[in-house]
């Protein structure tokens, strides 16, 4: 939980690209772990945290450093919002989803008391890069993150959701990430950045 | 049958990928919308009964959208052999900068075509939430590549937009979905399973906050896919800067698949007792967005991004159809069978004109009657029959 907390400020304000992907690949692996801590051992279950612990900590992660790679980009220089800020901006999420979460009548207990406020933390914290970050390659992670935040959220309530669910939503970030992956290629070569504030030419 | 339904489709994309040759590639593509389409017609005489313990069935919501669906494919698909065969042979150059630029390879356009009608097929015939949520996700998936299909920088930047987008609302009716998990879970730990009929039959014992919470989620992220104002940013590039076969598809046949993930969640949230909220809720998002199209479709010059806007402006009426309740519900239905119908064929009119005159500012297009006169008719056609429907729906 901690270190949820402690991967989403790092994510926040640190500028080198190689960092975040490594710190996002860190909070896939944790997540991955948490479903076989909380809950009670099932094989199943095993299976589940194997495949999304390799996906999320071994494949996205080399996936986005490969196009990293290739693009010759290592920073995300002058964001919309400053990281003084964002780091400022943080806090401010971290008190406010707890604020919301108190408020949040849950019809079943919860395994821990940490795990709704954190999860909704990190989706704000997944839209928040979306949102103030220009590099594609950012915008991805932010993504990441936000899929993590839900995936956090998910476990709260795993026992009533299929496995079978699970593991198409799985597939669906893993198809995703990889055709975003595809996409910044692209993008890299037809305007030699990755630069999203320069995609702004369909207007009105 | 429901598995013929969704196994043709997805069969036919598999081999398409693999086909080398360009002509039986077409016939294939061709020859599974005919099927698919075929099937879905002997739907209509005998109902086939559900599949996976009731997770796939085809009621008469999915009878109704698969049908439109399927019609569009296979006009698009019709279109499609042309369009493939003249997008060879003709200079590629951009239609708005002169620059040079070469399509994606054709067999990964038409594989994808095939996978888009299986993922919609998914969408419309699934009733089961969870299965729902993640064919709508592969619906964006699959459409990426063939809105990128012109490759050159402006499909690119629509398609990136497309994808961050229709990503994000998607995630956010993920949120919607566990919304809709933790409502239908009870304190003992007994809990109704996400299919439709189980909900509706165990409606009241879903809990209120969390119902209306969900529905909110499901309505701002599939709405965002379906292009309710203000969530349609993505739409009126990805239908611009698409192949008009594509943007065909997308405007009749995709947008329909997110309303029936609306409206799926709409019954849900109906049967829990809270129709007036989601009424009222559906009908604002509804008005919204006809007045944000209403103000951009003013100056638009181009005439594909006209079209989109349009879009967008009858995907409002529609919600707010759903929204008004009663007889304009039987309406919404009909203006969608009949918005699809007309607004594909339009865009792919708009292909025919594209073609022939290379450019997209509707007022450098001029003397349509003389130089293609059989598109030019349909157009105009096309037009007045829009405006007709719109009266229509008024009364």
């Amino acid at each position: 939980m901690v270190l949820l907390i402690l991967t989403n400020m790092v994510v926040l304000g640190s500028s080198r690209l190689r960092v975040c992907i490594r710190v996002v690949a860190a909070q896939g692996v944790a997540l991955g772990v948490l479903p076989l801590l909380i809950h009670s051992f099932e094989p199943q279950l095993l299976i589940f945290t194997v495949l999304s612990v390799t996906l999320k900590g071994i494949v996205f992660p080399y996936m986005l450093w490969r196009t990293l790679r290739q693009l010759n980009v290592w920073r995300e220089d002058e964001p919309y919002v400053g990281y003084g800020l964002s780091l400022l901006t943080g806090p401010v999420a971290l008190g406010f989803s707890y604020w919301i979460s108190t408020r949040l009548p849950m019809p079943f207990s919860v395994h821990s008391p940490m795990l709704i406020p954190v999860a909704l933390f990190t989706l704000i914290v997944g839209l928040y890069i979306i949102i103030s970050r220009k590099k594609a390659l950012t915008q991805v992670l932010g993504y990441l993150v936000l899929e993590n935040g839900i995936y956090a959220f998910g476990m709260a309530i795993a026992n009533q959701q299929p496995l079978l669910i699970e593991l198409g939503i799985l597939l669906d970030v893993f198809v995703g990430v990889f055709v975003m992956g595809i996409a910044i290629f692209h993008i890299s070569r037809q305007f030699d950045h990755i630069d999203t504030d320069q995609l702004s030419i369909l207007r009105n | 049958m429901i598995w013929a339904l969704l196994f043709i489709p997805f069969a036919a994309a598999l081999m398409s990928l693999l086909i080398r040759i360009d002509g039986p590639r077409r016939t294939l593509l061709v020859s599974a919308a005919v099927c698919h389409t075929a099937i879905t017609a002997t739907c209509w005489i005998h109902t086939p009964s559900p599949i996976l313990g009731g997770w796939f069935a085809v009621d008469p919501l999915a009878q109704l959208f698969l049908t439109i669906t399927d019609v569009l494919f296979l006009a698009a698909s019709l279109y499609a052999t042309a369009y493939l065969g003249a997008e060879r042979h003709s200079q590629n150059d951009n239609a708005e900068e002169g620059l040079f630029f070469v399509n994606a390879p054709e067999a990964a356009f038409t594989g994808c075509l095939l996978m888009f009608l299986t993922t919609m097929t998914v969408v419309i015939t699934s009733q089961n939430f969870g299965m729902l949520w993640v064919a709508m996700e592969a619906t964006t998936l699959v459409t990426a590549p063939l809105i990128y299909f012109h490759r050159h920088h402006r499909s690119l930047e629509a398609t990136w937009k497309y994808l961050l987008i229709c990503s994000v609302g998607i995630a956010v009716s993920l949120l919607g979905n566990f919304f809709l998990a933790i409502a239908a879970s009870a304190d003992n730990g007994e809990s109704i399973p996400l299919v439709r009929s189980d909900l509706l039959a165990g409606a009241s014992r879903l809990w209120a906050p969390w119902i209306r919470a969900a529905f909110i989620f499901f309505l701002v992220g599939y709405g965002t896919k379906m292009g309710l104002a203000p969530l349609h940013t993505w739409l009126p590039d990805a239908h611009s800067e698409a192949p008009s076969l594509v943007s065909a598809l997308l405007s009749g046949a995709l947008l329909n698949c997110a309303f029936v993930g609306i409206l799926r969640a709409f019954e849900v949230t109906a049967a829990a007792g809270h129709t007036a909220f989601a009424r009222d809720l559906l009908a604002l998002f509804g008005l919204v967005s006809m007045t944000f199209a209403a103000v951009f479709m003013i100056g638009q010059a181009d005439y594909k991004r006209m079209l989109a806007y349009s879009s967008v402006e009858h995907i409002g009426i529609l919600a707010l159809g759903v929204g008004l309740g009663g007889a304009a519900v039987f309406g919404s239905m009909l203006y969608a069978v009949n918005h699809s119908l007309t607004k594909a064929a339009l865009f792919m009119v708009s292909g025919n004109i594209l073609a022939a005159y290379k450019t997209k500012t509707a007022g450098d297009v001029r003397g349509l009657f003389l130089t293609i006169p059989h598109p030019g008719c349909y157009g105009r056609q096309g037009y007045w029959l829009l405006q007709a429907f719109r009266r229509l729906e008024y009364f």
